[in-house]
């Protein structure tokens, strides 16, 4: 179950894992994308951080909610809303659930909402759906999402900015996704789901 | 990379700082963003509100095309990348003057996103927000692996028609009944001669060699349908107008407005040539060419190139709102 400490936590070690890998996701989005992807994740985490230090929270839904807001004004781009969409959809959700495979659920439905995309786009969509399962069935380990991003490779891009290569986007893994994945493997790394 | 800036960091709030500063009789900037807002508030009274907004590196756009007769405002999002809802939803509130905002977005994932998420949070205080999606890029067809064309510097002629109505008085309904008539009637293509560099990544988005060129790039260094050997004007001109007219079914009588417009490092020189080609050729398809523009108004960093935007004239009253008189930085 999610808690206000653990969910903390969650978005420090995220944030940690952003900026520590800026450079890495720009990489992934510069064949495929305008290369800029690490630079406006890592505006956000450092907004994250900021946050978390200045401010306390009552509730799980108001965290949700203050690290949506903060990544949506820092971001921009798309990665800006559709986070920010997720964030806020599992914010809405926790005032009724902190059980976080039904957060997860909601938020990929904020995100699919927001992009008017769904599976197979080659957008973070992929990496989400596939946890999700893996979250249903009490399996999501490391390596699972480690595949889950490696997988993105195969599909070819018709959402986002990668959808102008069309097949040219084979081969790459979708940056969205990996920093999803990164989402994931640290809410594994805060014990959560033990 | 070889730029004169400070901290990359901190390109486009000092950008903007200078723009504002440079020019208070145009541009004032909204406190806590990077949005700017018409200086002259007397002549949005009573008006539709018209804003436009994207990522920044595309200077003089959009901020330049801000004041009576054109733009109400313009948000300056980070490099090549939307601004976001909050800086937008400031902007649309500035604008407002009780008849609606209309905003300009070009198609690109982000900005509609962005864009869509103001737009909520305006309605949440009763601003009525429409917009219309500029996608004049040719170069990529809509296909299976796209989501539509691209927005590029034909934006520039719908800021022109949307704010010279606004101008005029009409009303939010009928600007958007306006704009998505004229849309499909503005088409760009573009050649490129080499790549942007955005200052936070440092390096080029693409490499060209030195006696190559690139066919269809995005304003984002997004990649084209062709690379070749460097050609003389008088054939680019031709490669990217036969695309054209493909596009438009370009018959004889048919009237055009013709923007020639720099990337970026392209000197004018070039551009009156490049130029100079493009009304032979179309004098040679006997087409009427009613306006013409030549200069850089949607660039993308350093990026030498062109891009050349033609713009159907289906209605007279479309080519009076293009020679309506503005005052703006830029146009």
């Amino acid at each position: 179950m999610l808690t206000i400490e653990n969910t903390t936590k969650w978005f420090q070690l995220f944030s940690d894992k952003i900026i520590e890998n800026k450079d890495y996701l720009s990489e992934l989005d510069t064949p495929i994308g305008d290369g800029d992807h690490g630079n406006n994740m890592a505006r956000g985490a450092k907004a994250i951080q900021e946050l978390l230090k200045n401010q306390q929270f009552d509730t799980l839904s108001d965290l949700f909610k203050n690290v949506a807001m903060a990544f949506i004004k820092s971001v921009g781009g798309a990665s800006g809303p559709l986070y920010g969409t997720a964030f806020i959809e599992m914010s809405k959700a926790s005032k009724e659930t902190s059980n976080p495979t039904e957060l997860v659920a909601t938020g990929l439905d904020g995100i699919k909402r927001r992009g008017a995309s769904d599976v197979g786009a080659k957008t973070m969509i992929d990496v989400w759906t596939p946890v999700l399962e893996e979250l249903k069935a009490g399996q999501l380990t490391i390596e699972k999402i480690n595949a889950d991003v490696e997988a993105t490779k195969a599909l070819v891009a018709t959402k986002g900015r990668a959808s102008y290569l069309g097949e040219r986007s084979i081969g790459h893994i979708d940056p969205g996704s990996m920093s999803s994945g990164y989402l994931f493997e640290t809410l594994l790394e805060t014990g959560a789901l033990e | 990379m070889k730029k004169i800036i400070n901290d990359p960091k901190n390109v486009v709030s000092e950008m903007v700082s200078g723009l504002v500063r440079a020019y208070p009789q145009y541009l004032q900037k909204i406190e806590g963003t990077e949005a700017m807002i018409r200086s002259n508030e007397a002549s949005m009274i009573d008006k539709v509100g018209i804003i436009s907004g994207g990522g920044s590196g595309h200077e003089p756009a959009h901020a330049g095309f801000v004041g009576p007769g054109m733009l109400s405002g313009a948000v300056a999002g980070q490099v090549f990348t939307s601004p976001t809802p909050d800086q937008i939803y400031e902007a649309i509130k500035a604008a407002n003057h009780g008849k609606g905002v209309f905003c300009v977005v070009k198609n690109y994932s982000g900005d509609i996103m962005n864009f869509d998420m103001a737009k909520e949070l305006a309605e949440i205080d009763d601003i009525e927000v429409k917009m219309v999606v500029v996608d004049d890029d040719i170069a990529v067809e809509d296909s299976l692996y796209t989501q539509g064309k691209r927005g590029v510097a034909g934006t520039i002629f719908m800021h022109k028609i949307v704010g010279a109505a606004a101008d005029k008085g009409a009303t939010l309904a009928e600007i958007d009944v306006l704009a998505q008539k004229v849309m499909p009637n503005i088409k760009t293509i573009a050649v490129a001669l080499s790549g942007a560099t955005v200052p936070e990544v440092g390096k080029p988005g693409f490499e060209l060699a030195d006696d190559e060129i690139e066919y269809g790039v995005g304003i984002h260094g997004e990649p084209g349908y062709r690379r070749e050997k460097l050609k003389p004007s008088k054939e680019l001109v031709q490669e990217l107008l036969s695309k054209l007219k493909d596009a438009f079914d370009m018959k004889p009588n048919d009237k055009y407005a013709v923007l020639v417009n720099g990337m970026g490092a392209t000197p004018l020189m070039e551009q009156y040539v490049f130029m100079n080609d493009t009304l032979d050729q179309l004098a040679d398809e006997n087409v009427e060419v009613a306006f013409t523009k030549v200069g850089n108004y949607m660039t993308s960093l350093e990026m030498a190139g062109i891009s050349l935007t033609l713009f159907k004239i289906e209605d007279d009253e479309w080519l009076s709102y293009l020679n309506y008189a503005v005052d703006t930085i830029a146009w």
